[in-house]
């Protein structure tokens, strides 16, 4: 009961945050509420008993993912609402559409509503979680989670392939071979001159009068 | 627990091979420009050879926890995948050489889109489809975006972007519903589920399956999910739209394939019913809009809509007619797509960009054979005997009148008539129009040259005897 009257809540939350995201004109708000999101998300996981997955989200999305976010959004100066005159234009016909596919939705599911054919397996108590979807991902899944590390690579290589600019010329970049076979000689040289005497020297305070 | 690694040896190669060239590239002196056009060559030759190494002819087999299947539909979808990569490798060296764009990443990408489709193609899990799917599509991104300083790949990179996770969105939404109603994500398991459920309770499912198939048919570019197809044609370059109009376009239907006739085969009756529809739509919107562009890339992805609606009609016959129908057609359209592409390619010299229709004008008189082959490209498109066009169509019409669909089937063959007109205007520019100043050809090395009249020739040689051809895409689908 407690359980149910939960998801609810965070379901409801969720939804807003959710909205919000989407529709807040100032883009620090909006991530804001992305983290809103990712935290009730990760109470709706802890309410099915998966800890471990609840605790990774808040730790990776919310802690390591959006602080970065959040941080690209503050030092980049973007006009979020000149960008998004367009958004508020097409919203209506948005709404619309979105308003069809979701009466057609609720209509086909009232005429033949969805029963669960499975029933949901319990967790026994002494399992930990993280052994178990580690013992997953590494045996059952091990393919599919070594290729989810190929498209880590190719996110890496395009990546740095659309925005290393080794033509510009405001780049600066060492060339390390060059440092290393520096000697004395090229860095320091000494020159001959005459002493010079009696420097003419000139005193100059805040209003301009030379002394 | 058994991995049978062994089975998945070309894939392993080809990772392997791709941080090879990475490294390659990154430590090697810039003007050795063949070093990545040779390792990307061996890489692929590699790869055919143990390809054909580790499969034994009629088995299925299995790895990875049954993720991973080597049947005859994978292993000859993958030779394909390999020999058409050779191909378009050979097309592209030498207008990537002359292009300022990042030449070892453009052949890493190329080869991470291949694994990707290695993987798609022999995926027998929806999570592993779907990873393949995402591998290829974000080098495909990829490579649009290579091209960064015109505004135009950029807006088409961007725009490929967003709708593609919008519809991977929505396939997996679609997914996570079938999931629930079978609690697999296995299609044998899947498949056997349903079956156990007796079409009862299905509601679950045919939600699911309404987003599935939403998902499936935005990869494939069926109206009204097509909207990307035309502007991604027009902003990639020619080489990247050599790699996503042909292989990439395999792939995709395999991976349709895949998922409509091995897990839900069983609600077949529900998917047909939407199947028939989207190809109506894309074979009328593909074959009206292309009579109105100006650009040949443009035009061509028009063009794919309409193919893929021709297509889309083989694969909602459901019987066995039907699927070879559909392989051999593929195969027609990537073999005559890819002598196309090869000559609009040979034609780009030092950044100029051969896309307009006018560019064309008068190519007869300044390289006639080029000319020629372009002529047999456009009426097998268009569909004229007795050319291979002609024929993959023919099967297709005839797999349609034998199940019964016969306004269906004089519905295709009148939008292929109206189609023929926009396909016959190329070669009118290309014969009867006056010669273009700007049109140079570009000395093309005699190993692209020979490829490219093989591939002119074939186009002939499948025309006058399918048969050949006709058995390999049935033997495809013995497995």
């Amino acid at each position: 009961m407690l359980t149910n009257v939960l998801f609810y809540l965070f379901a409801a939350i969720l939804i807003f945050s959710a909205i919000r995201v989407i529709t807040a004109k100032n883009p620090v708000h909006a991530v804001l509420f992305l983290v809103l999101a990712f935290v009730t998300s990760s109470c709706l996981w802890l309410i099915l008993n998966v800890e471990f997955l609840a605790l990774s989200l808040i730790l990776i999305y919310v802690g390591a993912v959006m602080v970065l976010f959040l941080f690209v959004v503050m030092m980049l100066d973007i006009d979020v609402e000149t960008l998004r005159k367009s958004f508020w234009q097409h919203l209506p016909l948005a709404i619309v559409l979105g308003l069809v596919v979701l009466v057609e939705m609720v209509f086909v599911l009232i005429a033949k509503p969805i029963t669960l054919p499975h029933t949901v397996a319990s967790f026994p108590s002494d399992i930990s979680n993280s052994n178990q979807i580690g013992l997953l991902m590494y045996l059952n899944y091990s393919y599919p989670v070594e290729l989810a590390s190929v498209i880590l690579l190719l996110a890496l290589v395009v990546a740095v392939a659309l925005t290393l600019r080794q033509t510009n010329k405001n780049s600066k970049y060492q060339n390390i071979a060059k440092q290393v076979a520096v000697d004395s000689s090229t860095r320091v040289t000494l020159v001959k001159m005459a002493t010079e005497t009696n420097p003419e020297v000139t005193i100059s305070n805040k209003e301009g009068e030379t002394k | 627990m058994k991995f049978n690694i062994v089975l998945a040896l070309p894939e392993i190669f080809l990772t392997l091979m791709i941080v090879i060239m990475l490294l390659v590239d990154a430590f090697s002196c810039q003007h050795k420009k063949h070093l990545n056009t040779v390792l990307t060559f061996i890489t692929l030759v590699g790869g055919f050879i143990l390809q054909i190494l580790v499969f034994r002819p009629g088995t299925s087999a299995f790895a990875f926890n049954q993720m991973f299947i080597l049947d005859t539909l994978a292993e000859g979808s993958k030779l394909f995948i390999y020999l058409f990569s050779i191909v378009i490798l050979m097309y592209v060296k030498q207008y990537i050489n002359d292009k300022k764009v990042l030449k070892g990443e453009f052949y890493a990408i190329f080869l991470f889109a291949i694994l990707g489709m290695q993987v798609m193609v022999s995926a027998d899990n929806f999570l592993v489809l779907y990873v393949g799917l995402e591998l290829l599509s974000l080098s495909l991104i990829g490579l649009v975006a290579l091209n960064r300083d015109s505004t135009k790949a950029t807006e088409a990179a961007m725009k490929y972007f967003i709708l593609s996770a919008l519809a991977s969105g929505i396939l997996l939404y679609g997914i996570s519903f079938i999931y629930g109603a079978t609690a697999s994500l296995q299609l044998r398991d899947i498949t056997l589920a349903i079956y156990s459920m007796n079409g009862e309770n299905n509601t679950m499912l045919l939600f699911g399956l309404v987003f599935v198939i939403a998902g499936l048919v935005f990869k494939l570019g069926l109206v009204p999910f097509h909207m990307w197809v035309p502007d991604v044609y027009e902003g990639s370059s020619l080489a990247t739209l050599t790699i996503i109009a042909t292989i990439a376009k395999i792939a995709g239907i395999i991976f349709v394939i895949r998922i409509l006739f091995t897990a839900l085969i069983l609600l077949n009756k529900e998917w047909v019913v939407m199947l028939q529809i989207l190809a109506i739509l894309s074979l009328f919107i593909g074959n009206i809009v292309a009579i109105a562009q100006t650009n040949i890339k443009r035009m061509l992805g028009y063009s794919a809509i309409a193919h893929m609606g021709f297509v889309t009609f083989g694969l909602m016959l459901v019987s066995q007619a039907g699927l070879s129908a559909v392989v051999f057609y593929m195969l027609v359209y990537v073999i005559t797509s890819l002598a196309g592409f090869g000559v609009l390619l040979l034609l780009s010299k030092d950044g100029f960009e051969c896309e307009k229709i006018s560019d064309l004008s008068g190519l007869s008189k300044i390289h006639p054979v080029y000319a020629g082959i372009m002529l047999l490209v456009m009426f097998s498109l268009a569909g004229i005997p007795p050319l291979a066009g002609f024929y993959a169509k023919f099967v297709i019409l005839q797999a349609l009148v034998d199940s019964g669909y016969t306004t269906t089937a004089i519905y295709a063959v009148i939008l292929s008539l109206i189609g023929a007109f926009y396909y016959l205007r190329v070669v009118k520019v290309m014969y009867f129009d006056e010669k273009d100043a700007n049109l140079q050809v570009a000395q093309a090395t005699l190993s692209t040259r020979t490829i490219l009249f093989i591939n002119g020739g074939l186009i002939i040689l499948i025309g006058i005897a399918p048969k050949f051809l006709m058995l390999i895409s049935s033997i495809f689908l013995l497995g």
